[in-house]
């Protein structure tokens, strides 16, 4: 009995769920979203792709001349690539609708500008 | 074996498909008329070969995989293996990370016992109050996304300290979130004491008397529900433990509503460490460089996780991969305790039994051998193990 005034009150008041693709809940800062390579500080040293703990990221090439490829799929946003970078190259966005159907279109690439 | 009273006893398979919490795990029950009489687990339908992955990554990326052992507890599972790795470094924490890490466990342990709560108050089919505690739970994980960036997986912690600061903004509203949740949690505590659907399904249920709880190795809230007094953060202080004064409550019901006013009081005394920490978190740095490799040898850390003992074991050979690593998760010390618990039980009464030790069986399940081709399934004796060793 003690819950039925508190179910009461709760009657007439508002839904405490937001109704979701419609109304969207901002995320603090720091939130650990898709991480993003920012290309022009990269130096192609690997670190990110050696310490990623579930081999979401790939390098193509060596050093210079290497590209980023990052498969968002396996990324679990630890956000441990971000710490490791010696540039500060890479940024956690606050991007986190990453959910899909087709696992090929789940690959973000980062090439460099010749 | 009791004795047969109304003819023959019926075995009743309960699960895999979750038999108490959103977890497969199997238990063959012996019937006698509506009274349990034999009850039979069968473990290990969520092994993901955790320990095996363990030897396969470096003590960093490890960190990450320690986390994902359970998602609930996932913060005390990295401050044991971070614990462990540290012993064996032979480096310590600073004072400032040893705070946060309490706090962040704490933290935890409210979000943890506040969904148990949902859970129990769900499982005896009072659904109104498992939405309300549920909701007022979503004020930790708010804290946590602030604090960490992350609602689940806080990855807080790192071998040498943790990986963020508590700024001095944030301190504020989290004090502001604890008053909010104490006063909530005291309500709850109220109804849950005096509220006749909740006493008639839980008091008298599932009697774990202190005798046998110690003697089969019950843990964690199970445990101190008996009225025994025995929690880790007391007897082997890790963190900053050792520093904040706090009670550790005992409970002498022995039944599942014991196990609900522990966990309801446990978040309460949550709630004092945590204001107790912020006001006396010292300044400095968070973390310590720590070197790739380390140093060959063995260790053994424990943590008070939000559902008992948590136990990890960590042999190291001097590269950067450990050489074993060991889990033993409360639910696992709980298990022996809960087929004493269910003994005499109604069938009906089966799930509120279960779901009282807050079994988290996919931290549990690693350790099974299944032969794929026969499909048999087999468990090896220590002296096997050690046979197979050698070779």
């Amino acid at each position: 009995m003690s819950l039925l005034k508190e179910a009461l009150q709760r009657l007439f008041r508002k839904p405490v769920t937001l109704k979701y693709p419609f109304e969207k809940r901002p995320v603090p800062e720091g939130f650990r979203g898709r991480p993003v390579w920012d290309m022009r500080k990269c130096i192609g040293c690997g670190l990110c792709s050696n310490v990623c703990p579930s081999g979401a990221i790939e390098m193509v090439g060596k050093g210079l001349q290497s590209e980023i490829k990052h498969y968002v799929d396996r990324c679990m946003f630890c956000s441990q690539c971000v710490e490791s970078c010696p540039r500060n190259a890479i940024k956690m966005t606050q991007e986190y609708e990453l959910a899909g159907f087709d696992r090929s279109k789940m690959l973000y690439e980062y090439k460099r500008e010749i | 074996m009791r004795k047969v009273r109304y003819g023959s006893i019926i075995k009743v398979p309960f699960g895999p498909q979750h038999p108490a919490l959103k977890e497969p795990e199997n238990f063959m029950f012996e019937i006698d008329g509506d009274i349990v009489v034999g009850v039979h687990p069968r473990i290990g339908y969520n092994h993901r070969g955790i320990e095996k992955a363990f030897e396969r990554r470096t003590y960093l990326q490890n960190i990450y995989l320690a986390e994902r052992i359970c998602g609930i507890c996932s913060d005390a599972h990295t401050t044991c293996y971070t614990q462990a790795i540290e012993n064996l470094l032979g480096v310590e924490a600073p004072p400032r990370a040893r705070y946060i890490r309490v706090i962040i466990a704490e933290l935890e342990r409210i979000h943890s016992h506040g969904l148990w709560v949902g859970i129990a108050a769900h499982e005896i089919g009072f659904d109104t109050l498992f939405m309300y505690v549920w909701r007022d739970r979503e004020v930790v994980m708010d804290l946590f996304e602030t604090l960490s960036g992350n609602r689940v997986h806080y990855a807080m912690n790192t071998i040498g300290g943790v990986r963020r600061d508590i700024p001095a903004d944030t301190v504020p509203k989290i004090k502001h979130g604890m008053d909010f949740l104490e006063k909530r949690l005291k309500y709850y505590l109220n109804v849950v004491q005096n509220e006749q659907t909740i006493l008639k399904r839980t008091s008298g249920v599932g009697i774990l008397k202190p005798k046998d709880a110690v003697e089969l190795c019950a843990v964690g809230p199970t445990l101190r529900a008996s009225g025994v007094k025995n929690d880790v953060r007391v007897d082997d202080p890790y963190a900053a433990y050792d520093e904040i004064p706090f009670n550790v409550v005992t409970h002498d019901g022995c039944d599942v509503l014991s196990r609900i006013i522990v966990r309801c009081e446990e978040m309460l005394e949550s709630i004092n460490i945590i204001r107790y920490a912020l006001d006396h978190m010292p300044e400095g740095m968070i973390r310590v460089r720590v070197p790739m490799a380390v140093p060959p040898g063995e260790t053994v850390s424990r943590v008070e996780a939000p559902r008992g003992e948590l136990i990890h074991y960590a042999k190291s050979n001097g590269t950067t991969k450990p050489e074993r690593y060991k889990v033993r998760s409360p639910t696992l010390g709980n298990i022996p305790a809960l087929c004493k618990m269910l003994m005499g039980a109604h069938i009906a009464d089966i799930p509120i039994v279960l779901a009282g030790i807050d079994p988290c069986f996919a931290c549990m399940d690693r350790m099974t051998f299944i032969d794929d081709k026969t499909n048999k399934k087999w468990v090896w004796t220590m002296q096997q193990l050690r046979r197979k060793t050698r070779k």
